[in-house]
């Protein structure tokens, strides 16, 4: 970039969102494109995908992720109206949703309570540091959701932010696959375990298997969401004070 | 026009949303609250209006997309990472598997139990 009106135009770009909105939307374009090319490979998810292009990019051009993010924000943003929007499939499912209200509602607080409780049990024995314990603890509900849990019990909601989205890939990717093992056909319950470990990611993908385990899994996500936030800081104070007993005595 | 409004109306929940959370000081992030409102709205009303239902579908077809700019963030925390990859790669794996597995299987066994045995089952075949 020795030539100055190169480097003009370079100054303007890194200091405008344009560059980081394009660049995320081209990214998920062509990632999307890969994706139904390999005929929805749950492998070549395209979050996945898109992420890594982008880093590639960013660590290349030596661009910071805040300067990404200024463009980025605009996309992430509407995480927010998407979670409110969750209200209209929750509602066209209400009748599905009332028939099987108590084996959801069961479902729902084990799902939920395994998810946080298994994730900081395990990160804690394999030697996990507090902050990424609680970073950790939230990590299968949805992006916003997680990112103000974490904040409340003491992770930190970025790097919350990053692992929501890699639980909801590893999900995606191995969710089909795994419900062949335990041999667990029927679509409703494939969706609400995918809708609770892996939440829009994992909606995603199975929107792709078929509409009913889609509807399931973003009503499994929208619950979950709900259920995560009431659930997982009185999980962690109980898991706290069950630590903190165990090593004073 | 339509989708505007779709639009409008689901920034306005969240906006109640969180400004309700924040006053109350209730531990629920302020969209879910929107999302919770909106629901009770939604089956006050007794119908989805066609502009919300467009509002929704816009943007829940894309949601995987909505997830990207976070996921790139994962290049701030590449040391924080490399430093306690073990715990987190595994404990994220593991947690990931064991959670879907029992909630698939909880579900199964308890729709089976307590719905199938009050509504005299249906079919199994698929």
């Amino acid at each position: 970039m020795t030539d100055p009106g190169l480097k003009d135009i370079w100054v303007y770009l890194s200091a405008s969102p344009l560059l980081g909105l394009t660049m995320t939307l081209v990214a998920y374009g062509l990632a999307y494109r890969l994706y139904l090319r390999t005929r929805s490979n749950p492998l070549a998810n395209p979050v996945v995908t898109s992420v890594v292009m982008l880093i590639g990019v960013l660590v290349l051009t030596g661009t910071p992720y805040n300067d990404y993010f200024e463009g980025g924000q605009f996309v992430h943003f509407l995480l927010g109206p998407a979670t409110v929007a969750l209200a209209v499939p929750l509602y066209q499912q209400f009748s599905r949703l009332r028939q099987l209200w108590l084996p959801v509602t069961i479902s729902l607080v084990c799902g939920v309570t395994i998810a946080a409780g298994s994730s900081i049990g395990l990160a804690w024995l394999l030697g996990g540091s507090t902050e990424i314990q609680m970073s950790l603890a939230p990590k299968s509900a949805t992006a916003p959701v997680a990112m103000g849990i974490s904040e409340k019990i003491g992770g930190l909601p970025s790097l919350t932010a990053v692992l929501v989205v890699i639980t909801g890939i590893t999900g995606a990717v191995l969710g089909t696959k795994l419900f062949e093992w335990i041999r667990v056909t029927d679509d409703t319950a494939r969706g609400i375990a995918m809708g609770v470990a892996a939440h829009g990611i994992g909606t995603a993908r199975a929107f792709q298997v078929s509409p009913q385990m889609g509807a399931f899994s973003g009503l499994a996500m929208a619950l979950s969401a709900f259920a995560t936030a009431l659930l997982v800081p009185w999980l962690v104070d109980l898991m706290q004070f069950l630590v903190s007993q165990s090593s004073s005595s | 026009m339509n989708f505007l409004n779709g639009i409008t109306l689901l920034l306005v929940y969240q906006l109640v949303g969180e400004v309700t959370v924040r006053l109350l000081e209730v531990p629920i992030p302020g969209p879910v609250l929107g999302m919770v409102m909106l629901f009770v709205t939604l089956l006050i009303r007794g119908q989805a209006p066609e502009s919300v239902d467009q509002a929704s579908s816009a943007l829940l077809s894309h949601l995987s997309l909505l997830f990207v700019p976070a996921g790139v963030g994962m290049m701030v925390h590449f040391d924080r990472i490399a430093e306690e990859w073990v715990p987190i790669t595994l404990a994220l794996l593991l947690s990931t598997i064991i959670t879907m597995v029992a909630t698939a299987l909880i579900m199964q066994l308890t729709s089976r139990w307590l719905v199938g045995a009050r509504q005299g089952k249906e079919p199994d075949g698929d």
